[in-house]
């Protein structure tokens, strides 16, 4: 017991130390920065082209449960989803598919004591903190904006954090399985296809029935469904269906992660 | 606790001591390694021991790196056994690699971190505290000459400047065992000297050193016992004088001929020196008299380009041995 206890504090060390350099890469160059901060961008030009100015055209959007909201309401979560959607995903793919395959830094890490579980746990702890960071800033602007009440938003903020830990686990995942820089390329156009289909936009009840199915299958869906259900406050036991689709998403992309890396790394 | 662990502990505590002074620190057995169908280590036998220096010699592709690798528990045998620090590579590679210091063939420095952030940074994926991490990084900047680069960036250093990096790196846990794959490779002779020097000061401390090398002189200069490696095999193991002693004569005559092969004057000079070896380029006439030797071809009316007397070498030792050159 106490040498399990003892083990679990020299690994929640080694965690420590991978966020550790991260951020020691972070401070030592502003280019890490600038990607950072560009993250965050995208998703709030969408919220101020799509969510105010389409909203202007579009006037008032139809709930599930009948009621309606202003249509900038409607997207900001969605909005928020995506964000920390691209944020996770940024982190988890690209650079850890860089940090695996081309800066070789893996290869340092792992003759070390660190092993693949406590490397990708690292990598995933430091996209989460980005991640808070991203919506952190995000729902600060949907508060400004009106988009939003407080309470609201305070529910979304861990959600969103959940979300980025999903896909920072699937992306790490599907980055083990990458075999160059062309199937980007691949990454980029699966996430957009999430971006446009995932209710973010329309309701998915607007979709064609056998659309709507598939996109109640996809994560993004989830999402966007568990942030927009605390933002607005409308709570239906459909969130917890949600809610275990993507913790499960989390676990299952940290654990097949780690197994494929420590595969890769140790052939 | 189960028993077997407890004693596993005591066994593991006992050499980092030296208590278990007679156990060798390394111990393989029948090493296996395989790629697919490939066998790049074909069932390897060797022990390292406390305080020495060991080396693995050998030409491209013969395993070393392979070897090193699953000793630095970044890979896993394919066959045979492997015990380090007394413990077992796959169950226990978080505590082996703990204790050991690695410097990988290609440096695998962090670009994104400064010099001494490089350090820092490793030390803390070892548990080092913050303070103590820095205070080694400065300390091993001084050791490895890098101490006026230490805020600076990794990718202007030059080749050998990341190399000595890499080694300051290898050394920040007070490691029991260094593994240094090809140390000097790519450097220039001075740059070469330098890390010698470091490696010698190391064992003179008492670090037990592993590493892999392709130059008969680093081997010569730097290992108290080596293995030769050829085609995933052990062909040959002793300390570097014995294998001279063993596969060759004391002295070796290197004679260049302006016109026709070696070849061909290989069969004029039969009988002169212990063995004959005609290279491509020149003639090698293992003897233990070098200069009686040159005195005995002169007599047979044969007149060399060029002529050298030198003391026979690892190089020699292994032309011998596989019969080819070591560095192409
Ligand atoms: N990951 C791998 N997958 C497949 N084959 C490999 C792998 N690593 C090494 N090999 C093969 O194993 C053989 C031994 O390679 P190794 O790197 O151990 O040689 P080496 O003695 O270190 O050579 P060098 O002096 O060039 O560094 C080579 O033929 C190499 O192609
Ligand atoms: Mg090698």
């Amino acid at each position: 017991m106490v040498i399990a206890l003892l083990a679990a504090r020299r690994s929640a060390g080694r965690v420590g130390a991978v966020v550790g350099r991260n951020i020691g890469a972070m401070r030592s160059g502003p280019s890490y920065l600038l990607v950072l901060l560009s993250g965050l961008a995208e998703p709030l030009l969408y919220l101020l082209s799509i969510g105010v100015g389409v909203g202007a055209l579009i006037g008032t959007m139809e709930l599930d449960d009948g009621s309606r909201v202003p249509y900038a309401v409607f997207v900001a979560p969605a909005m928020l989803a995506v964000s920390a959607m691209s944020g996770a995903l940024a982190e988890t793919t690209f650079n850890f598919f860089h940090k695996m395959k081309y800066a070789r830094l893996y290869d340092a890490v792992l003759a070390t004591p660190v092993g693949p579980f406590e490397l990708v746990l690292g990598e995933l702890t430091w996209a989460m903190i980005r991640g808070a960071l991203y919506s952190g800033i995000f729902l600060a602007v949907m508060v400004a904006l009106g988009l939003v009440p407080a309470p609201g938003a305070a529910a979304a903020f861990p959600a969103a954090l959940l979300v980025g830990l999903a896909f920072g686990g699937f992306g790490a995942a599907i980055s083990t399985y990458l075999r160059g820089w062309e199937d980007f390329d691949l990454v980029s156009t699966g996430q957009f296809a999430l971006f446009l289909f995932s209710g973010t936009f329309v309701p998915v009840r607007d979709y064609p029935a056998v659309l709507e199915v598939v996109v109640r299958l996809t994560p993004l869906y989830h999402a966007v469904e568990l942030l927009r259900g605390l933002a607005l406050w409308r709570l239906e036991w459909g969130l917890l269906a949600s809610l275990a689709y993507l913790v499960v998403m989390a676990l299952g992309g940290l654990w097949l992660a780690s197994r494929r890396l420590a595969r890769f790394m140790f052939p | 606790m189960p028993a077997k662990t407890l004693c596993e502990i005591v066994v593991a505590v006992g050499y980092g001591r030296g208590v278990v002074g007679e156990q060798p620190l390394i111990y393989a057995e029948g090493l296996v390694k395989r790629f697919g169908d490939f066998v790049a280590v074909d069932g390897i036998d060797f022990q390292v021991r406390a305080g020495e220096a060991f080396g693995f010699l050998g030409p491209n592709g013969a395993g070393k790196s392979s070897t090193m690798r699953m000793i630095g528990c970044v890979s896993r045998p394919s066959g045979g056994v492997l015990r380090i620090l007394g413990m077992d590579p796959v169950r226990q590679g978080a505590q082996i690699r703990a204790r050991l210091g690695v410097c990988p063939q290609l440096d695998t420095l962090d670009q994104d971190l400064t010099v001494r952030e490089n350090l820092i940074t490793y030390a803390r994926f070892f548990g080092i505290p913050r303070r103590e991490a820095r205070r080694r990084a400065d300390a091993l900047l001084e050791f490895v000459r890098l101490a006026d680069r230490a805020g600076g960036k990794v990718e202007p250093l030059s080749g050998g400047m990341k190399r000595r990096l890499s080694i300051a790196r290898a050394l920040v846990n007070e490691p029991d065992i260094v593994l240094l794959d090809e140390p000097t490779t790519g450097l220039d002779p001075q740059a070469r000297h330098l890390v010698w020097e470091r490696l010698f000061q190391l064992k003179r401390q008492g670090t037990t050193l592993v590493l892999t090398t392709h130059y008969m002189d680093e081997a010569e200069q730097l290992c108290d016992r080596l293995v030769v490696m050829d085609g995933g095999r052990i062909v040959a193991e002793g300390s570097p004088r014995s294998l001279i002693e063993t596969y060759c004569p004391a002295e070796v005559l290197e004679l260049r001929f302006a016109d026709g092969t070696p070849g061909e004057y290989a069969d004029k000079l039969a009988g002169v020196g212990e063995r004959l070896d005609p290279l491509p380029d020149r003639l090698l006439v293992y003897t233990d008299d070098g200069d009686e030797a040159l005195a005995e071809v002169h007599r047979r009316g044969l007149i060399p380009s060029a002529t050298l007397v030198r003391r026979a070498t690892l190089e020699d030792v292994f032309l011998h041995l596989t019969g080819r050159t070591l560095v192409e």
